[in-house]
């Protein structure tokens, strides 16, 4: 159970939010003229990483907000929190 | 028969408050603040249970949590028993009655014993090798292996005890009140910081509160005397706050704890009532101080589990604390000072030594002169090569120890005793450490694993972190605090210590034998049998890693997690695979760190309190009208209505022909409400449904379906446009909160530039949907100023308009086929309006319809339901749904995945009507599709989704998917069942109005 700091809302219990898998992978704008393999590309192909991850988290319980998470996999450790459309800080 | 061993009342023992409890059935007195164990030994008993897979007579082994043997079964066949109860930790009360485990049919008496004479052939991995021989065999067996092994028994009926979480913030958490503990305790709390200290035992003080010599001392008195002063000073600090009979179980990551507040246990039953048994507390704690004291190793040796065989230290604690000799002829086997300290104790009370066997050769220790001056026997450089006695130890055999400790020689001396007392050191208890994500290293000086980097703001003190010594803590623990607390001094910074105690040690973790190996039975897990020669049975088997000899020996897989015999396992194994101890790594520790009941895990979330479940604004109105109730997620939706003696299926018969024939009821008030607003909504609605929605004028209704990215059907509903930026979206019940927090993730993250608000008013509406071709009639007298006229409010229409002086919002949408109108109202007059157009169907027969009835209704036109009809594997293609798909829209959600090679191969299972040939025949929901059965392995071609006797068209109808089914109709397929084969034929989905003439009706 960590604590997450919400950029909205402040530090708040893990319980309180929703884990929303990889962050930064964004939609194509023109599908249609994507490859099935490009698609699928988007679509299913996830990492997960033992280490440092960029996650996407929502404050499902509080705020509602999406935001993202550098958190390292290993041991939970919380490196960073920063908005959606934000650059991710350097590593 | 049973004598009276207690020599000298103890500390904690109040003699003048007798207590009886039973045990297997006698009758026996303890008194007040006896454990189970200690009355036992008290009363001479040590055979208190079986052994795990041998059956072999097991004794009281420890004086704490760490209890291998003793675990007993309490209040069997009451509500109130529970197993694997440590003896050494539940404290007696009156009427207290306990049982053995793990043994039939007596403690004394146990016809499994017979595995202890077959013990060769239950070698390491029985139980896997087990499964693998001839399945005749495992069915002749499991019978017996059932019965004989296993561990207690649950409960059978419901728990009366009631049982709470509590969440606790502070800043210093301290686990474990012995020495260190309470020195740490003072410290942070006279520092100002709000501390908690715990502690799993009922007292405070932990091992030093019982020390009474002149051997350790703490600024000129003995350690107990000193620390019970300063306990004493500790309990007047108002920053902390003390639990104890507190254990904790699990320590997380960021400093979460989890720990279980015992507080009805050691009281007499009828004064439970109305108490809460246990709290889990939930701690978050900025800093975290461990001080959770060490477990004294047992020896590695021939038949070293005997009843009568305990840990010296345990003996120590049985005479000191409880005032108990553990045996009348004592014996004391170690391999460092330790078990002087425990024969100096005796030899104060006047209990009996008869010889120390110490493993060192040489040794200069003032402890040791002090034991020797009082004519005890010290074999020096001896190991007991093995013991006797079946239910109870009654002689050792020893011989001399190598030079280098491999191997024994001369001749075998036998001396006859009825309690053995084994040290083999101490290892510090790093559990809760691991737990939280800490690494330890390898301490060679004294075999030891101790605590080396931190997960998280905490720091272990005292004999968990390797200060073993009186000295090394009071020198040690105050330069921890300074440092961790930040502080420039403590009350302690100054404090004398003098301790006797030598701290050499002679470590040897299988103990040589006159006996090859494969002759002996040296136990290292005590509760699941496994010995050392199971261990290098594994290693000579290939497995290699540490956690696959766990498994494959199950050794520290009991309800103690191998407390005991784990380093010894570790040693073994790094002994004969000639690896380091310090690369091999540990097994890794699990929460719990002892186990704790379900009811303390639920607390308060039990019985209607399991769930929160929601209600309709009209629930009331159905339970005064005898509905039965079903779950749709936390909702409690009306089902069925049934009548006088009415079944469920004779109900919804009845309300499905009545709504068809003239009108039906239904609270719909679940349906999930979303409220969109903003200039981009119509684009929105674009992008999130399948088909187009820029059109759509105001006042009108749309249905839509909405997929996920990877084109299956997520949702679908009924959506209205309010007015130009306004839309009201319905979704499923189950579905909505899924649903609202889909769109918000894509407004969200992937669209941001578009201007749109999405606010949930699911419970801000109750909704009543009147349908039937006498609907109009009732709702012309429920709002008699709305024209009803097709012109003016035809089918996917709404309008705003008032009953009285509630305003509605009236849709005429239908998910029946019926002419329909749904009613929405703000949620507290929900039931008035509801009751309003009951009052006005009277003439008319209005019937209300559960959702039973609601299914059955919407099947007969072939209408799906998300989740019932699909899974998260069906398109919109694959329900013959093309139709809502936009070719014109360049891009929804889920557009592209419909044009993947998978997606658009023709034999997807595609959703179909299915009619059995004997039109009485309804299918069972969730039976599979066939078209052969005589070809084997027969083809699943599908699955039936929806099923009924439909009372409109009498005739069973279902809906179901079956592989490339959109091109079968009118075929024969089969629905294979446990008794017979039903025929059925592939027909359209839409059984009834085909033409849709009955919305307009
Ligand atoms: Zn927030």
């Amino acid at each position: 159970m960590f604590i997450i700091k919400c950029p909205f809302c402040g530090e708040r219990e893990q319980s309180e939010f929703k884990a929303g898998g990889e962050a930064h992978i964004i939609r194509p704008k023109q599908p249609t003229e994507l490859s099935d393999d490009q698609w699928a590309e988007y679509l299913f192909m996830r990492k997960n990483i033992k280490g440092i991850q960029f996650e996407r988290w929502n404050h499902v319980h509080g705020c509602r907000k999406w935001f993202n998470v550098v958190r390292d996999t290993s041991n939970d450790e919380i490196k960073a929190v920063y908005k959606m459309g934000e650059k991710p800080p350097v590593q | 028969m049973t004598k009276n061993l207690r020599v000298k009342i103890g500390k904690t023992i109040d003699e003048t408050y007798r207590i009886s409890f039973k045990f297997n059935g006698s009758t026996y007195y303890g008194f007040k603040g006896d454990t189970l164990a200690s009355a036992l030994l008290a009363n001479n008993i040590h055979l208190v249970g079986r052994s795990f897979k041998y059956h072999r007579p097991r004794g009281i082994m420890t004086a704490g949590s760490e209890e291998p043997n003793a675990i007993v079964q309490l209040h069997d066949n009451s509500s109130r028993t529970e197993p694997n109860v440590r003896a050494t930790e539940i404290e007696i009360y009156e009427d207290l009655e306990a049982s053995s485990q793990n043994c039939w049919p007596s403690v004394n008496f146990d016809v499994g014993g017979i595995n202890n004479i077959l013990s060769p052939l239950l070698p390491a991995g029985f139980y896997y090798k087990t499964f693998m021989w001839p399945a005749s065999f495992w069915e002749k067996y499991e019978y017996f292996i059932r019965r004989s092994a296993g561990l207690g028994k649950s409960p059978t009926k419901p728990d009366p005890d009631i049982y709470e979480h509590e969440y606790i913030h502070c800043d210093v958490l301290i686990i474990g009140a012995g020495i260190s503990g309470i020195i740490a305790a003072k410290i942070a709390a006279k520092k100002g910081l709000k501390t908690l200290l715990v502690d799993e035992k009922p007292n405070l003080g932990g091992s030093t509160i019982y020390q009474n010599s002149d051997h350790f001392k703490i600024n000129n008195q003995n350690s107990g005397s000193w620390l019970e002063k300063e306990i004493n000073e500790i309990k007047k600090l108002k920053n902390l706050e003390i639990r104890t009979r507190t254990s904790v179980a699990a320590y997380h990551g960021y400093n979460f704890l989890l720990a279980r507040e015992n507080l009805t246990d050691h009281l007499p039953i009828d004064q439970r009532k109305d108490k809460t048994r246990h709290k889990l507390l939930k701690i978050r704690a900025n800093k975290v101080i461990t001080a959770t004291g060490s477990i004294e190793r047992p020896m590695i040796f021939d038949n070293n589990d005997r009843p009568g065989i305990l840990l010296s230290s345990a003996i120590k604690k049985y005479a000191d604390y409880f005032g108990v000799a553990c045996g009348e002829k004592n014996i004391l086997f170690t391999n460092n000072d330790s078990a002087y300290e425990t024969a100096i104790s005796l030899i104060q009370k006047g209990i009996n030594i008869e010889a120390i066997i110490d493993n060192r050769e040489e040794i200069n220790s003032k402890l040791i002169y002090e034991v020797e001056k009082s004519n005890i026997k010290v074999f020096k450089g001896f190991t007991i090569v093995n013991t006797n006695g079946y239910k109870r130890i009654n002689k050792v055999s020893l011989m001399k120890l190598s030079k280098d400790g491999q191997k024994v020689i001369g001749s075998k001396i036998n001396l006859s005793c009825d309690c053995l007392g084994i040290s083999g050191g101490w290892t510090p208890a790093v559990h809760l450490f691991t737990q939280s994500g800490g690494k330890l290293k390898f301490r060679e000086k004294d075999q030891v694993f101790i605590p080396n980097k931190y997960s998280s703001d905490q720091i272990s003190i005292g004999s968990c972190n390797g200060d073993l010594t009186l000295e090394d803590i009071i020198k040690n623990t105050p330069k921890y605090l300074r440092e961790f607390l930040n502080l420039k001094k403590t009350d302690y910074d100054n404090t004398e210590v003098f301790s006797s105690e030598n701290q050499s040690k002679r470590n040897i973790w299988l103990l040589p034998s006159d006996k090859i190996l494969g002759k002996t039975k040296s136990f290292v897990d005590y509760q699941n049998d496994a010995t050392a020669k199971d261990i290098k049975l594994a290693l000579r088997e290939g497995f290699r890693s540490i956690e696959h000899v766990k498994r494959y020996t199950t050794t520290g897989m009991g309800t103690d997690q191998g407390k005991l015999g784990n380093m010894h396992a570790l040693g073994i194994i790094s002994e004969t695979a000639g690896a380091k101890m310090g690369e091999l790594g540990t097994t890794t520790f699990r929460p719990p760190y002892t186990p704790l009941t379900f009811g303390t895990i639920v607390g308060r979330n039990v019985g209607e309190y399991f769930d929160a479940f929601r209600k309709t604004p009209i629930h009331d109105w159905h339970v005064d009208n005898k509905a039965d109730f079903e779950n749709v997620g936390q909702w409690k939706r009306a089902w069925y209505y049934p009548k006088d003696n009415e079944d469920m299926n004779q109900a919804v018969q009845r309300e499905s022909k009545a709504a068809r024939e003239s009108a039906g009821i239904l609270d719909a008030s679940t349906l999930g409400k979303i409220d969109i607003q903003g200039t981009d909504a119509s684009e929105f609605l674009n992008r999130v449904y399948t088909n187009a929605w820029s059109k759509l004028a105001i006042g009108k209704c749309r249905y839509g379906l909405m997929l996920n990215e990877d084109g299956m059907v997520y949702d679908d509903g009924v959506t209205t446009r309010l007015g130009e930026n306004h839309y009201i979206m319905t979704t499923t019940t189950g579905g909505a909160a899924n649903v609202m927090g889909k769109l918000e993730d894509y407004l969200q993250t992937e669209w941001p530039e578009l201007d749109v608000y999405l606010t949930s008013v699911t419970d801000h509406y109750a909704t009543v949907s009147v349908c039937g071709p006498n609907s109009k009639k009732i709702i012309s007298k429920v709002i008699p100023n709305l024209d009803l006229t097709d012109e003016n409010f035809p089918h996917m229409s709404f309008k705003n308009v008032n009953i009285g002086k509630i305003n509605c919002r009236v849709m005429r949408i239908s998910f029946t086929g019926e002419h329909s109108y749904e009613i929405n109202v703000q949620a507290n007059y929900g039931k008035s309006v509801w009751e309003k157009c009951m009052q006005a169907g009277k003439d008319y027969n209005i019937t209300p319809y559960g959702t039973e009835a609601m299914h059955l209704l919407r099947a007969e036109k072939g209408f799906i339901i998300v989740g019932q009809d699909t899974d998260a594997t069906m398109t919109p293609i694959d329900l013959q749904m093309n139709w809502i798909v936009s070719k014109k829209k360049y891009d929804f959600i889920g557009k592209r995945s419909l044009y993947r090679s998978d997606t658009s191969r023709e034999d997807r299972k595609q959703l179909v009507g299915l009619l059995t040939d004997n039109p009485d025949e309804v299918l069972e929901e969730g039976a599979q599709i066939v078209a052969n059965v005589n070809k084997s392995p027969i083809e699943m071609l599908g699955h039936v989704t929806s099923s009924y006797y439909s009372p409109n068209l009498k005739k069973s109808i279902a809906l179901g998917v079956v592989k490339g089914g959109k091109n079968m109709m009118g075929q024969k397929l089969i629905i294979p069942m446990e008794k017979k084969n039903i025929n059925v034929t592939v027909s359209d989905p839409v059984f009834l109005d085909k033409e849709n003439k009955r919305l307009n009706a």
